[in-house]
């Protein structure tokens, strides 16, 4: 059988910090036109090489027709830069694809969705921008309100939706795109658990469809369930291919390699870093350590919150709170420096101050976490209080001898110790 | 069998993918006009009101107060102006709209793939929408002046798509430009009201001395707006004018595509 999908040696290249200088000025250009027939002149001295990043680098896969395969990878591993180039919404800076059929992509649900418009209109408008034909969406308009569950709304702006709603409607148009190939980009990452439910049903009607589907995703379980192949990208390059479960293993023991160095925020200007009159932070660091050695955060690993800040009034007697919560809100703990020994309840002098909070292992369940960091006075008074000092993740470790690679339930996944003994047996 | 590969500096112009994505041009064409009177008092009239009341002002400024009143060749200045007006506003509108479309569509374009030109087209598309509003007080106005028409009415569909390939070159040269030099954002106010002033809006084309009229013609806003009168009025037709204005029509048109096509492909990456 011949493939449907042929990626060849594909790489994409970026300048870093392309965001920021790419819509420079004219003057620039005007500039650089004046300075180019002399650059010709002197291509090799005068050329000064551009910060680049490579996205991609040399990444060949094939996908067979009917194949359901799933990608994974960190933030910025490059899955979406290769989805995007698929969908020929970016070009690839050298390499090829072969497409055979038509792609569809849906790298985000509701793009094009207009506020002022109403559900109907969207409807047709969010159709076309995603290549379905008007007949076509006229065919399966009931099927696609139904799907979305707001019959009652179609026709109402859907600014005045719920952000449910509007999810719910932008999947149900998206869900019925029909194309040979189809590319979905973390679309599972929104509404509430029973439409994920219903989205997670529709994906894997679309797959026993016999369509060929790329699926990138960072939820491990959702990939389990949808994909027989799985690819897993770092840094621009395939790392391993192959059967899901052999890939989802290899990844999740290879995130806690990966990053072995601390994740901190620092602010060096005293005059200008978060805080105010009584206090600025100076850093922020989440600092996980195996044995004494850095490594990366998994939910075994016991990990050290670092706080660095300025004391700025002298005399002050500080109190420093740090607060997690879970990226749906949920609090997970609370903690502050009342057992700390040297120098709560002492004044402190104007200063650089560090405080650290020692988190066991095995406490905190994998997921992406908000620390909250506030000072607080003797009087309970909250001097200052920065609701996102850094955000972190902790990552799932495949210690269990057990097919489930999802998340257990609770922000907290304590090893607690279990007996179990044989009261009665069959002989 | 679709081949994705870095393209090649100079590209086509993909007439076929422009075909097969016509419903998209007529989507967002259709969203852009049901969009701007939504939540408006008025709602299309707003079309109207703005040449008209352009018209109002000009026939008491440059018709009475500043004579160019007796210079039109025997049409009311009122008419004389809002037959210049209602091409003029067609046009600025379009260029300013679609020369903002690009960046104001970055979600779009960073998310799914059609011809991107699709976007300036179908801002410049939304305008012909209100032309044809405004067109309908023309009508009144001709029937009210009692103005005879002529054979030469059989040019204005002409016109009327010379003066559309000109919105669509230069308004989708401005969006790709603007998307790399945000400069284009704060020029364009700018550069609507030069042409403005350069342009036979206001008053009629022969205050110019002669000799300087091919230098005039290089505008080719000129050479059209000269012809929507002469198609409506029946006055004679200024052929080599209009010859001029076709040609540097085509000619942006021509270059603005190439050039399109050639920042379209880091558009995504940098919008």
């Amino acid at each position: 059988m011949s493939a449907m999908i042929k990626v060849e040696g594909l790489s994409k290249q970026y300048r870093i910090g392309a965001r920021e200088a790419a819509y420079g000025t004219l003057r620039e250009s005007i500039v650089g036109a004046v300075r180019a027939p002399l650059r010709g002149l002197s291509k090799k001295s005068g050329k000064t090489p551009h910060e680049t990043i490579w996205a991609l680098k040399d990444v060949s896969l094939e996908v067979q027709p009917g194949e359901v395969l799933g990608i994974i990878g960190r933030n910025g591993a490059g899955k979406s830069t290769l989805l995007k180039i698929l969908s020929r919404i970016t070009e690839p800076t050298a390499g090829r694809v072969e497409l055979y059929g038509r792609l569809g992509s849906l790298l985000e649900v509701g793009t094009g969705f207009h506020p002022e418009l109403s559900g109907r209109e969207n409807i047709y408008l969010n159709g076309s921008i995603l290549g379905i034909s008007r007949k076509e969406i006229a065919r399966k308009f009931d099927e696609i309100v139904a799907f979305s569950e707001v019959e009652k709304f179609i026709d109402t702006p859907v600014k005045r939706y719920s952000s449910g709603m509007y999810v719910r409607l932008a999947f149900a148009v998206a869900a019925h795109l029909e194309s040979e190939v189809l590319v979905i980009d973390e679309v599972l990452a929104v509404g509430d658990a029973s439409f994920q439910t219903k989205c997670l049903g529709k994906m894997s009607d679309v797959a026993r469809e016999g369509r060929t589907v790329l699926f990138v995703s960072h939820n491990t379980q959702a990939v389990t369930t949808l994909c027989k192949q799985a690819a897993w990208i770092d840094h621009g390059r395939v790392v391993k291919m192959g059967r899901t479960d052999e890939v989802i293993s290899a990844y999740l023991q290879g995130v806690g390699r990966a990053s072995a160095k601390p994740l901190e925020q620092v602010w060096d200007n005293p005059g200008t870093a978060p805080g105010n009159e009584n206090v600025r932070l100076h850093a922020v660091r989440v600092v996980a350590k195996k044995d004494g050695v850095l490594s990366g955060l998994d939910m075994q690993t016991p990990f050290d919150l670092e706080v660095e800040y300025w004391n700025l009034v002298p005399d002050a007697r500080l109190i420093v709170n740090c607060a997690l919560y879970a990226l749906d809100g949920s609090p997970v703990f609370e903690t502050l420096t009342f057992n700390e020994s040297s120098w709560h309840g002492r004044p402190f002098q104007v200063g650089l101050y560090r405080s650290v909070c020692h988190i066991p292992g095995n406490l905190i369940n994998q997921g992406t976490y908000r620390l909250r960091v506030a000072f607080l006075n003797e009087f309970a008074e909250v001097l200052y209080d920065n609701r996102e000092a850094t955000v972190f993740s902790v990552h799932d470790v495949k210690e269990r001898d057990f097919p489930w690679f999802g998340r257990f339930i609770g922000n907290v996944y304590p090893k607690f110790e279990w007996t179990t003994e044989l009261l009665t047996g069959s002989d | 069998m679709v081949v994705i590969e870095p393209s090649k500096r100079w590209v086509a112009v993909d007439l076929r993918a422009l075909w097969a994505y016509r419903e998209l041009l007529y989507f967002l064409t259709w969203r852009d006009v049901k969009v701007r009177y939504k939540q408006t008092v008025l709602g299309v009239l707003w079309a109207i009101l703005q040449p008209l009341l352009t018209m109002l002002i000009s026939s008491l400024i440059f018709g009475y107060l500043g004579g160019f009143g007796s210079r039109t060749g025997g049409i009311p200045y009122p008419i004389f102006a809002y037959a210049a007006l209602l091409p003029w506003t067609f046009f600025s509108n379009a260029i300013t709209n679609s020369g903002n479309s690009l960046v104001g569509s970055a979600n779009l374009i960073t998310k799914v793939y059609f011809p991107r030109m699709i976007i300036p087209g179908a801002a410049v598309a939304a305008g012909l929408v209100d032309f044809f509003i405004a067109f309908i007080l023309l009508i009144g106005l001709m029937l009210y002046y009692k103005v005879a028409l002529t054979w030469n009415l059989l040019l204005f569909p002409a016109l009327m798509l010379l003066i559309t390939l000109l919105a669509i070159g230069v308004g989708m040269w401005l969006s790709a430009l603007n998307v790399k030099y945000r400069d284009i954002r704060h020029a364009l106010p700018f550069i609507v009201q030069l042409l403005m002033f350069v342009s036979p809006v206001f008053y009629p084309s022969n205050v110019f001395p002669a000799k300087w009229r091919l230098v005039y013609l290089l505008n080719p806003l000129a050479g059209i707006i000269d012809g929507y009168r002469s198609s409506l009025f029946g006055q004679r037709i200024d052929w080599i004018g209009l010859g001029i204005s076709t040609l540097i029509t085509l000619i942006i048109l021509v270059y603005a595509s190439y050039s399109f096509r050639r920042m379209e492909r880091t558009f995504a990456d940098i919008v």
